[in-house]
């Protein structure tokens, strides 16, 4: 191991672990928001958006990320129409993890019972006020494991982008290597730094998971 | 009988149906002031149906509703204020898991009706108090037993005060020893003039809390009458054949 190479390169590690913490963050934003639309269109049952949306989540959960990204990168660009590198990161991410948010809450929403709403609905509570006393907080608690769990993955997900020339952690990392052969340390970085990111992430999760079991069956 | 003089709610000609399937057939039904009416029936006839109806978690296809002499089910009225005055309490222990027995009962009071917190707190705990759960009010639906649970369901929706209160087969999915209790509760709101539409199957309950007996089948009012009638002399043959069923509990 070469303490100075390791003392070197950190500057690098943390300037590429903004950029893949700033594309985990957007991706799992622009994530949620995908999949709160698809849990609306679903728990609505919207007749057209209800085929289209089972056609998304299909295509989206059954092809990797680094094809998605491929498509929006290069495939796009065939056709005339070309991103950034960074949009189609996000973009992708979005498109990938839209639909296992989507499914969180929507498995989360599903376990509410028809008899607590109409419980809610006989107490003289609006339709919005039920989403917010009732159906929420009991849906909430059965889908922050699952949304964690996304969050999680999708952090680790970024690593991918680096196929598309974003200089992420994994992108660094193979760049370090590539230059100076120093394999040992350039690996060792990157796993040091993707679990200093998602330790702390994982032990908040694990926290707030038993924090809201506690609220959901009541004890 | 009780003060009859003003009737709290009537029903012209309620249509419902479940897709094509017609389940009630044209109802016309009153409930006055004060008045306890319960409503028997073999199952699938209807009976719930037609309670639930009646505070709008059910659709219907014609006829009309009138709270206290106004329409209520004309789609201009809103539900959710509506239902502030019709308390319903379901088969199924229904309080909100997440919430303390006190939360549960507070939730109605507070957000729908936005009343003032300490006033309803005050209530509700004389209301626990009358039911025998005040020491009860920090625990959690899951802690309570399936009479307890009832009993915090009719407090909750008491506490907001309704005119009217629907019961839907409430001791139905209760261990046999855990319905007296219940029942006792629903008795006592009876003789302190509480408007009150009950449907159930305990025979010998409705025979001893009713003002009168409206009997359902397949989704028509076959027979009305007061108890000590229906119970003895039923005037209609499918009347009749119902109570043969239950006479086994005699």
């Amino acid at each position: 191991m070469d303490q100075s190479f390791i003392a070197a390169s950190i500057p690098l590690y943390i300037k590429a672990a903004g950029l893949t913490l700033n594309l985990a963050f957007w991706g799992v934003l622009l994530s949620l928001f995908v999949g709160a639309v698809c849990a609306v269109i679903g728990y609505f049952r919207i007749p057209v958006l209800c085929r289209i949306m089972q056609v998304y989540i299909e295509l989206s959960r059954n092809t990797p990320l680094l094809i998605q990204l491929f498509f929006l990168y290069y495939g796009f660009a065939k056709i005339g129409i070309k991103f950034e590198a960074y949009t189609c990161a996000i973009g992708g991410l979005a498109f990938l993890g839209g639909s296992y948010m989507a499914e969180a809450l929507r498995a989360g929403i599903e376990s509410v019972g028809k008899i607590q709403i109409e419980s809610g609905l006989s107490i003289g509570l609006t339709r919005w006020q039920l989403m917010r006393y009732i159906v929420l907080p009991q849906a909430l608690a059965v889908a922050v494991p699952a949304i964690a769990a996304n969050v999680i993955f999708l952090l680790k997900e970024t690593s991918v982008v680096s196929a598309i020339a974003l200089a992420d952690l994994m992108f660094v990392a193979k760049d370090l290597i590539g230059m100076y052969y120093r394999t040992s340390e350039a690996l060792l970085l990157l796993v040091g730094a993707y679990l200093i990111l998602l330790l702390p992430l994982s032990l908040f999760f694990r926290y707030l998971e038993r924090r809201l079991r506690n609220v959901g069956l009541g004890n | 009988m009780k003060e009859t003089e003003k009737i709290l709610l009537e029903v012209h000609k309620l249509k419902k149906n479940y897709g094509n399937k017609e389940i009630l057939h044209g109802i016309d039904f009153s409930v006055h002031r004060g008045e306890v009416v319960v409503l028997l029936g073999p199952s699938g006839c209807g009976k719930s149906t037609f309670l639930r109806c009646l505070n709008g978690l059910e659709e219907i296809q014609s006829g009309s509703i009138l709270l206290d002499g106004s329409i209520i089910s004309d789609g201009k009225a809103e539900w959710y204020a509506i239902r502030q005055k019709i308390g319903m309490v379901f088969q199924s222990y229904d309080l909100f898991p997440h919430m303390t027995v006190i939360e549960n009962i507070l939730l109605g009071p507070l957000k729908a009706q936005k009343r003032k917190k300490n006033e309803v707190e005050k209530q509700a705990a004389e209301l626990l108090e009358r039911v025998g759960l005040l020491d009860r009010k920090d625990d959690y639906p899951a802690q309570l037993s399936g009479g307890q649970k009832q009993r915090v369901a009719i407090v909750r929706a008491l506490c907001m005060n309704p005119e009217i209160m629907l019961f839907d087969e409430v001791t139905a999915s209760l261990d046999p020893e855990m319905v007296r209790e219940v029942l006792d509760v629903m008795k006592e709101l009876a003789q302190q003039g509480m408007t009150m539409l009950i449907v159930t199957h305990e025979m010998n309950f409705a025979r001893s809390v009713a003002d009168r007996i409206v009997f359902i089948d397949e989704g028509c009012i076959v027979e009305e009458s007061e108890p000590e009638q229906f119970f003895t002399a039923p005037q209609t043959e499918r009347a009749q054949r119902f109570l043969d069923i239950f006479s086994y509990e005699n």
